[in-house]
């Protein structure tokens, strides 16, 4: 039974830093069917930010918790401005063009911000240090889950509370939802629709650096390469739940981080990809637009 | 006064017609390996370790009072070229050879000089099966082959460490799961310790918590891991953060400043194996030095092994008191000489004893080398 709370609790954490980047995915293409491949390398430039920030703080002697909560914000403050500014030169102005022409910039941005933190920071494994302490009443059980798993799952609940309270209640959400009905109609009745694009970059960008922060503490290092691989599995989380769904994404990353903890942990880690990749065809031929995906019509 | 000048130049001329015909008389050392070509970096500083070599023996008056000669040939690494540069070492009338470089030319090579008896000593053919498969009992190496480090590392678990399971995982690379395969191998030849884990990891995966806990579920004592640092630092402070107890046993690939830093206070207690350190060696350092004072560069890859396979051959000829190929292989076989890889000899099959790999114990942050 403990096997089974590990394996379970190691899933729902990995699954829910999928679903907060999962959601930036989805957001995007919720409101102009783009697929945003640099998003990984958001959540990379939020980790290396938190990575900088927790470098000085800690020389100024912070505590672990308070560094925490400060790297967090300005890597959040970088990475929404990263998004913002990336929607701007790389997507704006393709806007009406062909679908593939800005899937191809998305791309280009991808390969761009690797190199570029690459030849700014550098090619090696760099040690981000342990911000989230033991606490002492985790300790019976830390086993099965640790203190820096409670931080990311409280972190992540709160975060997607937060989420959609802005969604539903703010005048920003709503623009947000009547943009993902109908551009073209939110822009006849005097929605931005500009701004709220803008908003949903920041947005998706804000959630992938708190995830990159996150991931970067819990495992101890960062490089210029993680955002690849955790985008890739962001991506399949955003699919599995169903593109374009909010709580689609978060329960496709849950799928996923339980599908990779067990098939690793009942079956074989030689397979863990085989398994989940497996999962998703599977599902998508029983449901092609994802679990929670709508079945939009093909308007003519 | 003009006729003596005549005639003492023509002595001299008779004695130096002489010495030429005496050269038959030489010892011939062949040397072969990628002297061109892309891969001509790892064959041209064992050819110069052998000039060096032989430059200082005949400055000395030779081996069993005869001058060394090289036979230097290019095989370009390639196996299709390296049988006909041993065909034509042996038609030279090599007596020994240092070479080959690469381990599948060294392969291709190797039954010709075996027919022709003649004993071979490669600086840098690690390929396992070179000497292990018994084919070849005129090859020697005085460089450690592949598979030491995970000998080295599983006798380490059952002789210093006495564990009884343990668990092996790689990172699904060639190197990683190399290791590991060797591993396995020597762990499944032993009677008193169990794998009860063998796996692969993803490498880059977001975090090994399932597998971790997998290595806890089987009650592994160690984890024998195969890969390189970035992979081991996850392991280790995952270890650390989920209190699994097992000791983490790796390899060279992890053995680098990188995991110090990265794994932090997890990486202390870990074993890496790792090359020997060769600082402590005096030989060593004077023989960079020679290479230095000649050549004014560092001397790069395979020159200390290059250097002890020269100075090995030319002991082993001078201890048989002749080039009679089973008094040289019996010499090599017995005969201690000091090199720059240390002191060695070699075992019966070929492999030099006591060079290539040491186990490090990572402490305060820093790797100690094991005795």
């Amino acid at each position: 039974m403990d096997y089974f709370l590990e394996l379970f609790f190691g899933g729902l954490t990995r699954g829910s830093i999928y679903a907060l980047i999962a959601l930036g995915y989805t957001m995007v293409y919720g409101i102009i069917q783009l697929i945003n491949f640099a998003h990984g390398e958001i959540y990379m430039i939020g980790a290396f930010v938190a990575l900088i920030v927790a470098g000085v703080c800690t020389i100024y002697g912070l505590s672990g918790v308070a560094i925490l909560i400060l790297a967090g914000a300005v890597a959040i403050v970088y990475a929404a401005a990263y998004g913002y500014t990336l929607e701007k030169i790389a997507y704006r102005p393709l806007r009406g063009s062909p679908r593939l022409s800005p899937l191809i910039s998305a791309i280009g941005m991808s390969i761009f911000l690797q190199n570029y933190v690459l030849l700014v920071q550098t090619a090696d494994y760099l040690p981000f240090p342990r911000l989230i302490p033991d606490f002492a009443f985790m300790e019976p059980v830390a086993h099965i889950i640790g203190s820096p798993e409670l931080v990311i799952l409280v972190t992540t609940v709160v975060t997607m509370i937060l989420l959609t309270l802005l969604i539903k209640k703010t005048r920003v959400g709503k623009g947000m939802r009547a943009t993902q009905q109908d551009m073209n109609m939110a822009r006849l009745v005097g929605v931005n629709v500009d701004r709220v694009i803008s908003m949903t970059f920041i947005i998706g960008s804000a959630l992938a650096a708190i995830a990159g922060v996150l991931v970067a503490s819990y495992i101890g290092q960062v490089n210029f390469y993680i955002g690849f691989l955790a985008g890739v599995k962001a991506f399949t989380a955003a699919v599995l739940g169903g593109i374009g769904s909010i709580p689609g994404a978060v329960l496709g990353g849950l799928v996923l981080g339980w599908a990779e903890s067990f098939s690793a942990g009942y079956i074989s880690s030689d397979y863990e990809d085989v398994f989940t990749f497996g999962l998703l065809v599977l599902i998508l031929i029983l449901r092609p637009s994802g679990i929670l995906g709508k079945v939009t019509k093909q308007k003519v | 006064m003009k006729k003596m000048t005549v005639l003492i130049s023509t002595l001299a001329l008779a004695l130096s017609l002489s010495a030429t015909g005496f050269a038959a008389d030489t010892i011939k050392l062949g040397v072969a390996g990628p002297h061109s070509g892309d891969l001509a970096p790892y064959g041209i500083p064992a050819m110069k370790a052998a000039q060096l070599v032989v430059k200082q023996v005949n400055a000395k008056g030779g081996v069993l009072g005869k001058q060394v000669e090289l036979l230097i040939q290019d095989d370009q690494c390639k196996p299709e070229i390296a049988t006909n540069t041993a065909t034509k070492l042996v038609s030279d009338g090599a007596d020994v050879v240092l070479g080959h470089i690469c381990s599948g030319a060294t392969k291709a090579a190797l039954g010709i000089y075996k027919d022709a008896k003649i004993p071979v000593m490669s600086p840098s053919a690690t390929n396992p099966a070179l000497t292990q498969s018994g084919d070849y009992p005129n090859f020697f190496r005085t460089i450690a082959s592949d598979d030491i480090q995970a000998k080295l590392a599983v006798e380490f678990a059952i002789n210093q460490l006495g564990i009884e399971k343990v668990a092996v995982l790689h990172d699904k690379g060639d190197y990683g799961k190399g290791f590991a395969d060797f591993a396995k191998k020597y762990l499944d030849q032993s009677d008193k310790i169990e794998v009860v884990l063998f796996e692969g990891v993803t490498p880059g995966a977001m975090d090994y918590s399932s597998i971790v806990q997998k290595v806890r579920r089987n009650k592994a004592q160690a984890l024998i891991f195969g890969g390189y640092h970035p992979e081991a630092s996850k392991l280790v402070s995952q270890m650390a953060r989920k209190r699994v107890k097992a000791i983490f046993i790796s390899d060279d690939g992890v053995k680098d400043d990188s995991f110090l830093k990265v794994a932090g206070d997890a990486a202390d207690g870990a074993y890496v194996t790792g090359p020997r350190d060769l600082s402590t060696i005096p030989l060593n350092a004077a023989a960079t030095a020679e290479f230095k004072a000649e050549y004014g560069a560092e001397p790069g890859a395979f020159f200390q092994e290059g250097y002890a396979a020269a100075l090995a051959l030319l002991n082993g000829i001078e201890k048989a008191g002749s080039t009679d190929y089973d008094a040289v292989t019996k010499a090599l076989r017995s005969e201690y000489v000091e090199t720059p890889v240390g002191k060695v000899k070699f075992d019966s099959r070929g492999d030099a004893e006591g060079v290539g790999f040491s186990m490090y114990k990572v402490e305060n942050g820093a790797f100690t080398e094991l005795k």
